[in-house]
């Protein structure tokens, strides 16, 4: 145990900030992520929550090294993955992987979902693809037979469903769920959260969680880490987090949330 | 005394005869906020579409009749609904940026429509609009009349849009998900401001939502709709409380609450889903052995 899949030191990205270039030189930087540290164990399901703008997707794909950071370090599985190149990266990438949060603009429209899940695995060199698409189908409830299915065939809940299969079919050790469910509609979204439950369990899945539904997110993950204006204002344990939030800006965070009770003060 | 707005036996279906909405009754007093709840798909929009008359071509409607202020909307002409409508009614889109022209400057899309429907002069219609922003909290409502929508936040923008709404002082507003594409903390000012607007102007509200959450906290009554068919009506109180519908007990059930972590997130039941759909089966059968 303790041991990081992780570790996340100093992290800063920032971009230039074409709205206040001059005329004639360079454009001033604008800070999106600052001075971010944090680690995440094997087996952890760590939340990373925020408002709109406050830079939870960025974060996690900085991690991967899909966005590039402009200071600090990023160590996956004890290996300094900051500054290596693609070619470097790329037998690295099968470990991590990533679940978008619009299925249909993430899913190939032309390809059938055979194509879509057994695309990763034949780049990463796996055999008997065949058969590992329809064991990732079987993971996420799927019937074999959706193999031939185009996505504009599937419901919202199914796309999602083979994003998710798609990310479990190569053995990752650690998935990034960017808001997921935030597309989908309650019952859905019951739907794909009981799953993800199972697959952390089933497969002992390490998983990122994106989200700015605090509800959600107690309900799947052991540690919370919360983000506003691109700093990293409070981390903690989840069942810690709700009962006893450290920074005003969680309270308010949690205060936002409408529960399904009239009698409910909100002010 | 006629309600306010009362839809009877609504019908809608699509050109191929696939049904989208079943015989829809629902009433609104005046000055009353209804929540319209439902899953993607259940029809809830096209309800507040046929009271605007701004049905999908797509579309058609079958039988029954809306009843605004003791008129039905689906005898008039063009030009009679938008002398009706378009003075009296106004919507709150979902998406704020796809609501507003994006090559017109904030202010000119609210005068326009006060200018159009009103017919005041643009100098009223100026001043009114500074009002406005004013009213939906908007700090330094100069800078905003002379931006385009790309500049400025989601929030502001779904400001924007209720300012333009209550512009006319409509006595019937649609709000058709406003919140679902903001966070929760901008949802919950936006929520309050909407509710703050309502009882200011009295305005009779009908608020399309997914969310129960959000129901919960700005409606009076609500209508459960599921496969086009209004299975629960009711006020928010007894809802939360005991809803009757098993359908509705399920989607309570599939909402995620917080401050109970132990309780499962259950999905709508196989079960359930199939005798709601059978029940509409048998009614489709009757329907079309009706005609």
């Amino acid at each position: 145990m303790g041991d990081n899949i992780f570790e996340i030191q100093n992290l800063s990205v920032d971009v230039f900030d074409m709205a206040r270039k001059p005329i004639i030189g360079a454009a001033p930087r604008l800070e999106i992520l600052k001075d971010i540290t944090f680690n995440i164990q094997h087996r952890d399901v760590i939340g990373i929550v925020g408002g709109s703008g406050s830079g939870k997707s960025t974060l996690g794909r900085a991690m991967l090294r899909l966005i590039e950071p402009s200071g600090g370090k990023i160590v996956f599985e004890g290996k300094d993955i900051t500054d290596l190149n693609e070619s470097e990266l790329r037998p690295l990438r099968r470990k991590f992987q990533m679940i978008f949060q619009d299925p249909m603009s993430s899913l190939n429209p032309r390809h059938r979902v055979a194509a879509i899940i057994g695309g990763p695995l034949k780049l990463h060199g796996f055999a008997r693809v065949d058969f590992l698409i329809e064991e990732a189908l079987d993971h996420v409830g799927l019937p074999k037979s959706f193999k031939f299915r185009y996505p504009h065939e599937l419901s919202g809940g199914q796309r999602q469903r083979i994003g998710i299969a798609r990310a479990i079919a190569v053995k990752p050790n650690f998935i990034l769920a960017d808001e997921i469910v935030s597309g989908l509609d309650v019952s859905s979204q019951a739907k794909i959260l009981s799953l993800l439950q199972k697959l952390v369990i089933d497969l002992g899945l390490t998983l990122a969680f994106i989200s700015h539904d605090l509800s959600v997110v107690r309900r799947l993950s052991n540690k919370i880490i919360v983000l506003k204006e691109g700093t990293l204002i409070e981390s903690s344990l989840t069942n810690k987090l709700f009962e006893t939030p450290e920074h005003p800006y969680t309270e308010e965070l949690l205060a936002a949330i409408p529960l399904p009770d009239p009698g409910q003060v909100w002010e | 005394m006629t309600a306010f707005l009362s839809i009877r036996n609504l019908s809608i279906s699509l050109q191929n005869g696939e049904r989208i909405l079943r015989s829809v009754n629902m009433e609104l007093a005046r000055g009353e906020v209804r929540g319209l709840v439902g899953e993607s798909g259940a029809g809830k929009s096209m309800i507040g579409k046929a009271i605007l008359g701004i049905l999908p071509r797509a579309l058609k409607i079958d039988e029954g009749e809306i009843l605004f202020q003791g008129k039905n909307l689906l005898n008039l002409n063009p030009r009679e609904l938008r002398k009706e409508i378009g003075a009296n009614a106004a919507l709150i889109p979902q998406d704020p940026l796809t609501a507003l022209n994006p090559s017109h400057r904030i202010g000119r899309q609210i005068t326009n429509r006060l200018v159009d429907i009103l017919g005041w002069s643009k100098g009223d219609a100026v001043k009114r609009t500074y009002d406005l922003l004013d009213e939906v909290r908007i700090p330094d409502p100069k800078r905003v009349i002379n931006s385009f929508p790309h500049e400025l936040s989601g929030g502001m923008r779904q400001r924007i849009l209720i300012a333009s709404a209550f512009a006319a002082e409509p006595k019937l507003i649609i709000a058709d998900e406003p919140t679902t594409a903001l966070d929760v903390t901008v949802q919950k000012q936006i929520l309050n401001l909407i509710g703050e607007m309502q009882s200011r102007h009295g305005t009779t509200l009908l608020f399309v939502t997914h969310d129960l959450g959000v129901v919960s906290k700005v409606c009076q009554s609500l209508s459960v709709l599921f496969l086009g068919k209004v299975i629960e009506d009711t006020n928010v109180f007894s809802f939360f409380d005991s809803p009757t519908h098993p359908y509705s007990k399920a989607l309570l059930a599939a909402t995620p609450k917080y401050t109970d972590p132990e309780s499962d997130l259950i999905p709508v039941s196989e079960e359930i889903l199939n005798s709601v759909k059978e029940e509409v089966v048998q009614l489709d059968l009757e329907w079309s052995n009706g005609r």
